[in-house]
């Protein structure tokens, strides 16, 4: 599976009636709390090994699915390099 | 010149450390309502402040199954003394989660040692499950922030040197690091609560204290919720663990006194009625026990789901500690009612924790959640 897929998986499991895509805003579905948002945090750090410094910890990042894959791949490419 | 081993950070040494420094002394703090100042050197020279921080800043590095262990093993003896190491604990973890390398090197090395102790300042007077509802405010000021509002129930505000404080900012809830000495703060205790006694409660004022940019810990925005779920998490870890250690020092009391009490001829704990109540302590601390630690090895590996684990680690715990503190007290009969024996400690002691870290409803609430979530094995 690829990044989004992975995350996209995670999240629908979480909420198995929700149909998401991977730019639909998560946000916009009103279920998303803090709760939620600290284990998708956790879930990419331990997913994908990497750590998500304080300064990306911002909700653009979060919204969507690609947006998700964007940090994540970008902090993997910075940890190749 | 001799070289000391540093010892092993783990259940069996903070065991042998509660019997010999805390469990002997517990009742009379309780009934002093103050931990004395040697005990908290004591428990420092033992190096059980905050012994999961990372071992670069002072810490042991221990992992979260053990530090339940070791949380449980000082439930045991005291839960005051376990607050104070649960709100201790949860500054310190949010300092190593949130925290800029700056902050961690200002704050670390003495969170560590203990040489500086931490609290928790989310509750305030008309604001305790609904944290939404906080009306302590920090705006923007000078390049930094000003602090306004009241805190209250904060355990260890009596004596503690660093509050965690949330606040409203300018856009969502964000957490300062506040020293107790900032002009602006006052303290004023907190006596004569039903349980945790000796845990050194306070009501706390911030009057336009100012503070630098440093004192922003963690994201401010979307995240910085975050900072509140994940201290929230640690707290309620430890005082699930402490709940686990109630129960344990309930078999404890309750297998020592039915084994020397006689009703018409015949030992309490030969008694059927007697052995329901023991039977069910003993398989519920288990129970309990087992939670904890899976929440724990959850926490270890980094796993999202510890969140909820650990919520249901807290409820199953907590309620079960209540229930079983108060068979204690009947178990005991009028004994249980004096203060020559732990028990009447334990059953206020145990109330509390179905109050304190997310109330026994709104665990039932966020836990009902789980429900909908599609299962996993
Ligand atoms: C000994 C002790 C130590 C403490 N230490 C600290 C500390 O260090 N730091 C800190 O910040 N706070 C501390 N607290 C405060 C504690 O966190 C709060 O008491 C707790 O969050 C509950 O809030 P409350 O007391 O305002 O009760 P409320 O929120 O007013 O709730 C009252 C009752 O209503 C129930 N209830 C609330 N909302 C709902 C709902 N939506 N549906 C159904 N029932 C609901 C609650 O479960 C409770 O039974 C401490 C409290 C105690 C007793």
């Amino acid at each position: 599976m690829d990044t989004t897929a992975r995350i996209l998986a995670f999240i629908t499991n979480r909420f198995p009636q929700a149909e998401i895509t991977d730019t639909e805003d998560i946000f916009s579905l009103g279920y998303i709390n803090s709760l939620f948002a600290m284990e998708l945090v956790m879930h990419i750090e331990k997913e994908f090994t990497v750590t998500i410094p304080n300064d990306e910890l911002r909700i653009d990042n979060f919204r969507t699915a690609k947006a998700m894959t964007e940090l994540v791949d970008g902090l993997r490419s910075a940890v190749v390099r | 010149m001799t070289q000391q081993l540093a010892p092993t950070l783990d259940r069996a040494y903070a065991r042998s450390f509660v019997d010999s420094e805390i469990r002997p002394e517990a009742d009379a703090w309780d009934r002093a309502g103050a931990i004395p100042e040697e005990l908290l050197d004591r428990i420092a020279d033992a190096g059980l402040w905050a012994p999961f921080l990372p071992v670069e800043i002072g810490g042991s590095g221990i992992g979260m199954v053990t530090l339940g262990e070791i949380h449980e093993e000082v439930g045991r003896g005291c839960s005051s003394v376990r607050s104070l190491l649960t709100v201790h604990t949860m500054l310190s973890w949010a300092l190593q989660r949130f925290g800029t390398a700056a902050q961690i090197q200002q704050w670390g090395p003495a969170l560590a040692t203990g040489r500086t102790l931490g609290a928790f300042c989310l509750s305030e007077p008309g604001a305790g499950s609904d944290t939404a509802a906080i009306t302590t405010t920090a705006v923007p000021h000078k390049g930094g922030w000003l602090l306004n509002g009241l805190k209250k129930w904060t355990t260890n505000g009596q004596r503690a040197d660093l509050f965690l404080v949330f606040a409203k900012g300018p856009a969502s809830t964000i957490a300062l690091l506040v020293p107790s000495t900032a002009p602006g703060v006052l303290v004023n205790p907190i006596d004569d609560m039903l349980g945790t006694r000796s845990s050194m409660l306070a009501e706390i004022a911030f009057s336009d204290v100012e503070l630098g940019p440093e004192a922003l810990l963690g994201p401010s925005g979307f995240a910085s919720g975050m900072v509140l779920t994940g201290t929230l998490d640690l707290g309620r870890y430890s005082v699930a663990a402490g709940s686990v250690g109630i129960i344990q020092a309930c078999i404890d009391a309750c297998s020592a006194y039915a084994a020397e009490r006689r009703v018409g001829g015949t030992a309490l704990r030969d008694l059927p009625l007697i052995q329901a109540k023991l039977s069910d302590m003993v398989t519920d601390v288990r129970a309990a026990r087992l939670l904890l630690a899976e929440a724990g090895r959850l926490k270890d590996r980094g796993d999202a789901a510890t969140i909820m684990a650990t919520w249901i680690a807290k409820y199953f715990a907590s309620t079960a500690a209540a229930r079983h503190a108060s068979e204690a007290v009947q178990v005991h009969g009028a004994n249980g009612c004096s203060p020559e024996f732990p028990v009447g400690r334990f059953y206020r002691d145990a109330k509390v924790m179905e109050i304190i870290e997310g109330s026994t409803e709104i665990q039932r609430m966020t836990i009902a959640a789980e429900a909908y979530r599609k299962w996993e094995p």
